[in-house]
């Protein structure tokens, strides 16, 4: 794909490189893309661990049947604030943490193309993130609806109400501001030669989320800012009792919320097809056919929202309609993880860390993706919908899909961050309990679901009680092996072997031709892609 | 007075028999993993098209696994595995698009006739209206001058209190189990109307493949033909608040004669009852 002319970057940055200010100026005022990068990263990874440990309220509770810790009540706000957290406060923060620190170095731009308006979208999150953790401590308690907010039930909640609908205001302010920043940038500031089908795709995938995220976050805000007048302001356009249609809502919500999907998981495709390249030391198999089948998956997801409502009572044509074109994505997907095991084809593949959680997402991202085809099946459906199969199918694709997909980047380019090799024993440890504990997390709730065990329930009949308590020991594993990544971060960050410029063996993309650690500014003279 | 012989007529010819039923019936079994193959002949054939499905995706998996794991094994470094160069084949990209597209519109043209049947409500012979509320079910049997609510049994409710002391295990259908359960009769094609007088919950029984949302201002319709005798359970399966997990749906089962004169008795039980019935309907209309 690219190589590129070193000259420049090496000796050029030493005499101009000035570094950061001191202290705490250093982060609340920076508009380099690295350190924003890294406060995206850092505030995801401790959000990773306020939303894993809702779950493992959730998980405690359902250990056993009975209600042995909280009230039902406040089980429901641990399944709601969890999505909301993991969704919007962890995962997609961490891919534009991605975003942050790779693009630029990975077009050859000097930073992002809007710095301070990067600057903005990241602090943003913080303040909206406290607003919808502080509503735990309110009269009436967190949001306890569901993050998918449907009405009427999401009116009943007490005095958090209008602070859930302004922090997913503020959250979705800080994505469009993110994603306008890396539209403007991929589109301007590409270096000499680097075409649009020369870019990593890395880069690739995060154009087209980023699309994705202009497009349906104001219909979020929309649909959100319905249910406050609602509330508040005698308007009726769910409320039943003046003409309106609780359905309409879940509409709104479903197509935000299908694109959605695909805004979390596509940056994880891209990391993907960064890493297994490396280390299989082969070229990216079908590039070109890999963006286009983004671009189709991206397309399709705008047309299947109502597959997560067949059982609201819709019309057959509708329902046809929705099975078909759900139906249809598998295609492009296929076509990605087809792609992915031909990069590795008569390549020659190494395991490390990045390349374990690599391999692991395409096994368990495939596993995830049976069970959405099974799931856009009509009549399949009604007996899957709304239970734990549903919850198996999605924590499937989006904790060893997307997840593994940030923390295989993480290890991949943790060296090119800090200019230190991780330590590669812990990482491998790490892997492993990840991987184990995963499936003793969500494998058994695939059973559960099929046996008619329905979701969001605080306790259950006594016939899932051992499926439940191999889940809940999973979760419990899964959660605290974490800590081994965050100790892992930690030591690589603080020392460790020196890593060289290329850190593995021959990868391709302009972020190897830079000094480990990546100098403050790169690409102040842009470099040339032949 | 008229409220003793109520609860007297309840217990001879509602409570007892059908008792007899649900006790015949055993507990569903523990490490269960699949799908109820159920009791209708929708059921059935859901199964049969859930099966279908997961054994197409077997194959694939079986497949792709296949290949993943050969590459990973075979083309190891480690093992002095030397790299292609290639990194595009037309032939094989056009082969992973086309299959695939052939194997998905194939299930969808085996999956529409199911759909078709489901949606298909004509020629009912009996029409029960099924309201959701914060948390109980009424179901009412249209024409018949019969409804009643439908609430977690006692047992459960008690043992499903925060730190209850009561053993789960040692309660019966936990969390299964109502005060009075629908009655329906065999063999006889049954259209619901389901609706919510609150907030949206969906009405869920595995045994009849049945799972639809009963929303507030709207009535959804659907049907099922019960061929086995029986108690079936289901939950509610559309998050509605705080007890969403503790309003459960049990249906019993009983050929046509008993279910006529079981119909019979409980509109007895009802005017009997009416004086004692009354302010309860009252609040809810
Ligand atoms: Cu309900």
């Amino acid at each position: 794909m690219s190589q590129t002319t070193h000259a420049g970057t090496h000796e050029h940055h030493d005499d101009h490189d000035h570094g950061p200010p001191k202290g705490i100026k250093r982060w609340l005022f920076t508009t380099n893309h690295k350190d924003i990068g890294t406060m995206y990263l850092v505030f995801a990874l401790i959000m990773l661990f306020v939303g894993g440990a809702m779950s493992l309220v959730i998980r405690a509770e359902l250990f056993q049947p009975g209600m042995q810790f909280v009230h039902p009540d406040f089980f429901n706000q641990m399944t709601t604030m969890h999505a909301l957290i993991m969704v919007f406060g962890m995962i997609m923060p961490a891919f534009v943490g991605f975003a942050n620190w790779m693009i630029p170095m990975m077009i050859g731009a000097p930073d992002m193309a809007l710095p301070r308006l990067n600057n903005w979208s990241f602090w943003i999150l913080p303040f909206a993130s406290l607003l919808l953790l502080s509503t735990l401590f309110m009269p009436g308690g967190a949001p306890a609806s569901g993050w998918t907010m449907y009405p009427p039930l999401v009116l009943q909640t007490g005095d958090a109400f209008p602070f859930l609908i302004f922090s997913v205001h503020l959250l979705g302010m800080s994505s469009i501001l993110g994603a306008i920043n890396i539209i403007v940038t991929i589109m301007n500031m590409r270096a000499p030669g680097m075409t649009l089908l020369k870019m990593p795709m890395f880069c690739w995938t995060w154009l087209i989320t980023a699309y994705l995220l202009i497009a349906v976050m104001p219909v979020l805000a929309g649909g959100v800012t319905m249910l406050l007048t609602d509330q508040y302001f005698g308007t009726s356009f769910f409320q039943i009792a003046g003409g309106g249609d609780p359905v309409l809502f879940q509409h709104i919500f479903w197509f935000f919320g299908h694109p959605e999907v695909y805004i979390i998981i596509l940056p994880a495709f891209g990391i993907i097809s960064q890493i297994l390249p490396t280390f299989s030391r082969k070229p990216l198999f079908g590039y070109e056919s890999m963006v286009y089948a983004v671009a189709a998956i991206a397309f399709l997801s705008f047309i299947v929202w109502a597959h997560h409502m067949f059982t609201v009572g819709m019309p057959l044509a509708g329902q046809l309609f929705f099975m078909m074109s759900t139906m249809l994505i598998a295609i492009p997907t296929g076509v990605k993880i087809f792609n992915w095991t031909a990069t590795m084809w008569r390549g020659s593949i190494s395991f490390e860390t990045p390349m374990l959680f690599s391999v692991a997402f395409l096994f368990l991202f495939t596993i995830g993706g049976f069970s959405g085809l099974m799931l856009a099946i009509v009549p399949a459906d009604f007996q899957y919908h709304d239970s734990y199969f549903v919850v198996a199918h999605f924590h499937y694709v989006l904790v060893p899909g997307a997840l593994f997909g940030a923390i295989a980047g993480a290890y991949y380019w943790l060296p090119k961050w800090t200019g230190h090799m991780y330590d590669e024993t812990l990482g491998k440890v790490h892997f492993w309990l990840s991987a184990i504990f995963v499936n003793i997390t969500f494998f058994p709730q695939h059973f559960v679901g099929l046996a008619g065990m329905p979701r969001r329930i605080p306790d259950y009949a006594t016939q899932f009680a051992d499926f439940n308590m191999i889940s809940s020991i999973g979760a419990f594993g899964f959660g605290f092996s974490q800590l081994l990544f965050v100790y892992v971060i930690i030591k690589c960050v603080k020392g460790g072997q020196k890593a060289t410029d290329q850190v593995w063996d021959n990868p391709e993309g302009l972020e190897w031709t830079v000094p480990s650690p990546a100098p403050y500014h790169t690409f102040d003279t842009a470099p040339v892609v032949k | 007075m008229p409220s003793r012989i109520a609860k007297l007529l309840h217990r001879l010819f509602v409570v007892l028999p059908l008792a007899g039923i649900a006790a015949a019936q055993a507990e569903a079994p523990r490490w269960q993993v699949n799908m109820p193959v159920g009791v209708t002949p929708i059921s059935r054939e859901t199964y049969e098209l859930h099966m279908l499905i997961l054994w197409v995706c077997v194959v694939i998996g079986v497949i792709v696994f296949g290949a993943m794991t050969y590459a990973l094994v075979k083309f190891r470094h480690s093992k002095g595995a030397v790299p292609a160069r290639w990194s595009h084949s037309t032939t094989a990209e056009v082969i992973w698009t086309v299959i695939p597209t052939i194997i998905v519109v194939w299930m969808a043209y085996v999956a529409t006739p199911l759909l078709i049947k489901i949606e298909d409500t004509r020629g009912a012979e009996l029409t029960v209206k099924i309201t959701g509320y914060q948390w109980m079910w009424e179901y009412e049997y249209i024409g018949h001058d019969v409804r009643f609510f439908s609430v977690l049994a006692e047992e459960s409710n008690a043992a499903r209190r925060l730190r209850s002391g009561i053993d789960p295990f040692t309660v019966e259908n936990y969390l299964l189990d109502v005060d009075e359960p629908l009655v329906v009769p065999t063999n006889t094609k049954i259209r619901y109307l389901l609706t919510s007088n609150d907030v949206l919950h969906a009405w869920w029984v595995p045994d009849f493949a049945v799972k639809r949302d009963a929303i507030p201002g709207r009535i959804n319709e659907g049907w099922f033909l019960v061929e086995e005798p029986g108690t079936y359970r289901g939950q509610c399966a559309e998050l509605c608040g705080k007890d969403h997990g503790f309003m459960p749906i049990v249906v019993v089962a009983v050929p046509p004669e008993q279910f006529t004169a079981w119909l019979d008795e409980r509109r007895d039980v009802q005017y009997a009852g009416r004086e004692e019935q009354a302010p309860r309907l009252g609040a809810v209309n």
